[in-house]
């Protein structure tokens, strides 16, 4: 009744928070590190959805972007190299009531963590997984990842590494029952934060790419698509993540595609002349797995010792 | 009754006339190719004989591939039933009847040391007959050794027999055998007929109807063709107070599910597979959840991302996944995530023998993590016990915030024994999540001193925010860059493993207090090594035995115990080098696994006899070693 309640109260939020609610540790990360702006909009995010803090859990494996529970003031599981996905997901299993959030790089995802990317995004658990790449092992120092360039020199690498790089957005988009992918560069806030914000909005798990630097020891890798914008491809679609005139005049290279169409996706992920920014792929109808795993919840001591009963019943003698 | 069923048992009493002959006990084996349903024959005539009163323990003899070849050494599949007029807790020594579907299988027991001179052996005659002269050959020349060896043979008709009645006898034999096994062991026949129904419940009265008449045939077929009629009086008839049978792994998963736990995460891996297979089925009754992972790295992950959620949760595998889990096992010990982990041993290292016992993950359970990682192991002796373990380690790892791993192994998995119905109770259940307000000022590890334990915030439980993390960290959880935190991390944990201690009670003796030997053992060797002792005080030794069921930390007053025998001895089934093989020496000298830890924990010089052949133990090998080492002694 017009927001009104059967009390004639009006319908007031007890609590409202703001950025500090989830702002944790000083981030030690190195000055110019891209982690930077990912935290400030993922704490944007949760603001804008008033997440309440005890809520969220903010899960990471190893290395630097792993660090990023430690900066939010929320509950955080900072778990082992690749393995962050199967703790969100048990985390998950049983509390639809909490916000998972996983932070993960390209050597903890695509690399130590490659059996759990592929089936987590089989699993399509209601979660944000944000992969942090910055096409280098920062916290080892210096070693080939797997989005390393080929002959790009690394301490593993000296002269060069050896293979191509791999491609994570076709891999990604080839698992049976994607359901969210998505692509950003560091640089540019307001993509960061709407890319984000649609991630956290769709029920599944919602898959992005995030093009990080690492002016430690890869500065070169992304400086050339810092400066020359034409290098990124801007995705465009009403049903894909707002852009506005700004982001639009920087980047003059641009392309409608329907987040719909699972095979432009994948012409445009496999297009490696281009860094593709947008939304690559959404099926918002896509199984989940919480929609299994939530079954049962809540039944009474005496419903489960019943239950335990017929259990026993049926080896009696 | 329904009418036919009187009048089918009157027909049967008619045949059982003769007066059989008592005995104590027996031990029955039935073996076959894979999928001639040997183990549905001996589980039923197990059921049968635990619901007349009987004291019976039956063990699958399982191949380690699904179809193996027919006709093959190493693909005998069936079952052992040993049927006592008393309680039984062990597969017993050699079998003393034995029917077999074809000649080859029965090597593979008798390189297990099945069999004994004498042992009576009811074989299917038609190979005899076989258009292939290669089979012929093989069958007359098994006959003729199995007769050099001693054993007794009786050429039988079954699928002869068998195709009377049905036209595909490989489906219908075990049924046919079930029959003549009660008719040689005075079973009761309506409990039998009973049994079968039921089994086929499912497959309606077109199905039952076949399997009664093969079982009446072969009632039929023993009465009027075999000399053997035997006579296992139960002590008491009848089930005396409420019984259910079930082998180990389901005793786990009904544990599980009593112990109100809310998800299992499990990767398969034999022989621990079962017990989720059985969760699969039934954890719905009690509203739980059991997540197939992508691999056991995974499932522990999972496992530990519930608990940590703050919902109870399980993970079961065996020696090669436990390995997988080290180091999410490491992660739950260093943030004290509560968790149970059951472990069914199998014969290691590597795939080693999948199908097969073995006590060989004691060490690992305890020590295989990097650094220090205290945590609570500990191990059931009987099928009873893994129910009542299961709820135990859930709340031992929640009272006390760290991992449990129950050892059992593939001879608790499998075997199969009528114990006493739990009585589930509310206090068994996992209580709610507490979701009220955190009180800011306590921190994530708010270690009391002493015990090192502390409470555990929960997520959604305002105020009470922290990050977990695996780094070394200070009791705010926060990462510990200080000389001092890691110190103090490594105390509390640790404590915690001392305060365990503090609350658990001296183990029992079994025998006298004092003697020549005291026998330790631990987890499913308890029933066979108690047997061994009896056996041995009977012919008046002094040999007793002290079982343990907690390996970490200890139960108390050990070394006061040792104290008063002139040799203490573990007897394990891992593997120890003997005093006399070659280059051993009292310095070099690998002991047995619970020896080595008992030795360094009492500095009592404890000696160990163990073995690894892949069969559980016997307790007349077990007394042969010791009265070997009794004999030294003296």
């Amino acid at each position: 009744m017009f927001g009104l309640k059967a009390d004639w109260s009006l319908d007031v939020q007890d609590r409202y928070f703001t950025i500090e609610d989830y702002e944790g540790a000083q981030p030690r990360w190195c000055t110019g590190c891209g982690d930077h702006g990912v935290l400030t909009a993922v704490q944007k995010v949760c603001r804008e959805a008033q997440l309440a803090p005890e809520k969220i859990v903010n899960v990471s494996g190893i290395g630097c972007s792993s660090r990023l529970p430690h900066y939010m003031k929320t509950y955080g599981f900072h778990g082992l190299h690749g393995r962050a996905l199967p703790f969100a997901s048990g985390i998950k299993a049983r509390r639809p009531d909490l916000d998972v959030w996983v932070s993960t790089g390209d050597g903890d995802c695509f690399s130590i963590g490659g059996c759990h990317w592929i089936h987590g995004i089989r699993y399509n658990i209601d979660m944000v997984v944000l992969v942090f790449d910055n096409a280098i092992y920062g916290l080892t120092k210096n070693q080939t990842s797997p989005t390393t360039p080929k002959d790009y020199g690394t301490s593993t690498h000296p002269s060069g590494s050896f293979l191509p790089s791999m491609n994570p957005l076709t891999i990604t988009l080839g698992i049976t029952n994607v359901s969210f992918v998505a692509q950003v560069v560091d640089w540019n806030p307001l993509l960061v934060y709407e890319t984000i914000k649609m991630a956290h909005a769709h029920r599944g798990t919602s898959f992005v790419r995030i093009i990080q630097r690492c002016p430690v020891f890869v500065e070169d890798i992304h400086k050339g698509m810092v400066d020359d914008p034409s290098q990124i491809l801007l995705l465009k679609h009403e049903n894909g993540i707002p852009t506005n005139e700004a982001v639009e005049r920087i980047y003059p290279n641009q392309v409608e595609h329907d987040p719909s169409d699972w095979m432009g996706a994948m012409a445009i992920a496999r297009d490696e002349s281009k860094v593709p920014c947008g939304l690559l792929y959404h099926d918002p109808a896509a199984p989940v797995y919480d929609d299994w795993s939530n079954v049962g919840m809540g039944m009474s001591d005496e419903e489960k010792i019943a239950g335990v009963n017929k259990a026993l019943d049926s080896f009696s003698i | 009754m329904t009418k036919q069923a009187t009048a089918q048992k009157s027909n049967v009493a008619e045949i059982s006339a003769g007066k059989p002959k008592r005995i104590e006990e027996h031990i029955i084996e039935v073996v076959s190719d894979s999928g001639e349903g040997a183990q549905k024959c001996g589980q039923t005539f197990g059921t049968v004989s635990g619901k007349m009163g009987n004291g019976v323990w039956t063990v699958e003899i399982i191949p380690a591939e699904i179809q193996p070849p027919a006709r093959s050494k190493e693909g005998a599949s069936g079952v052992r039933i040993r049927l006592g007029s008393k309680y039984v807790t062990n597969m017993g020594d050699q079998a003393d009847l034995v029917v077999a579907f074809n000649e080859q299988v029965l090597y593979n027991r008798i390189v297990n040391g099945a069999f004994r001179k004498g042992t009576v052996v009811l074989l299917e005659n038609k190979w005899a007959e076989d258009p292939q002269p290669a089979i012929r050959e093989q069958y007359a020349a098994a006959l003729a050794d199995f007769k050099e060896r001693g054993l007794v043979i009786h050429e039988l008709p079954f699928e002869k027999e068998c195709l009377k009645i049905v036209k595909n006898a490989r489906k219908g034999k075990n049924m046919f055998v079930l029959g003549m096994l009660c008719r040689i062991y005075s079973r009761d026949t309506q409990r039998a007929l009973d049994e079968i129904a039921k089994a086929f419940a499912r497959k309606g009265e077109k199905v039952i109807k076949p399997n009664h008449e093969l079982f009446k045939a072969g009632y039929q077929y023993a009465a009027e063709n075999l000399e053997y009629h035997y006579e296992v009086l139960p002590e008491k008839e009848g089930v005396q107070s409420p019984t259910i049978v079930t082998n180990g792994n389901t005793a786990i998963g009904l544990g599980v599910l009593a112990s109100g736990m809310d998800c299992l995460a499990m990767y398969p891996i034999t022989p621990a597979t079962s017990a989720s297979h059985y969760l699969a089925d039934v954890f719905h009754l009690t509203g739980g959840f059991m997540h197939q992972a992508e691999d056991e790295i995974a499932a522990a992950a999972y496992a530990v991302g519930s608990s940590y959620s703050g919902k109870t949760a399980v993970t079961i595998t065996s020696g090669p996944g436990m390995a997988l889990k080290t180091e999410i096992l490491g992660l739950a010990v260093m943030c004290e995530v509560p968790l149970v982990v059951v472990n069914v041993q199998r014969g290691g290292p590597a795939t080693g023998q999948p199908t097969k016992i073995e006590q060989g993950d004691l060490l690992s359970a305890i020590y295989s993590m990097p650094g220090d990682a205290p945590k609570i192991v500990m191990a059931p002796a009987t099928i009873s016990e893994c129910f009542h373990f299961v709820i135990t380690a859930r709340k031992l790892a929640e009272a006390f915030r760290t991992p449990v791993i129950i050892l059992t192994d593939a001879n608790l998995a499998t075997a199969v024994q009528p114990y006493d119905r739990p009585d589930p109770q509310a206090e068994w259940l996992a209580a709610p999540i507490d979701q009220s307000e955190w009180d800011k000022n306590i921190p994530p590890y708010d270690w009391d001193d002493e015990t090192g334990l502390s409470p555990r915030p929960i997520p959604g439980q305002p105020g009470g925010e922290y990050v977990l993390t695996g780094l070394a960290h200070t009791k705010r959880s926060k990462v510990a860059y200080d000389s001092m935190s890691n110190q103090i991390g490594c105390n509390m944990r640790s404590r915690k493993i001392s305060a365990v201690a503090a609350t658990l009670q001296r183990p029992e003796i079994y025998g006298d207090k004092e003697g020549d030997i005291l026998v330790v053992s631990w987890g499913s060797t308890m029933g066979a090594v108690q047997e061994a002792v009896d056996r041995m005080r009977a012919d008046g030794h002094k040999v007793s035995n002290v079982h343990l069921r907690f390996l970490h930390p200890f139960e108390k007053d050990l070394k006061e115990i040792f104290s008063k025998f002139k040799k203490v001895m573990t007897v394990e089934l891992n593997y120890s080098d003997e005093p006399d093989m070659p280059l051993v020496s009292d310095a070099t000298r690998r002991y047995a696994q619970l020896a080595n830890i008992l030795r360094h924990q009492t500095l009592v010089d404890i000696d160990c006899w163990s073995i690894v052949q892949a069969a559980p133990l016997q307790p007349g090998v077990i007394c042969e070693a010791v009265l070997g080492r009794l004999k030294k002694l003296n």
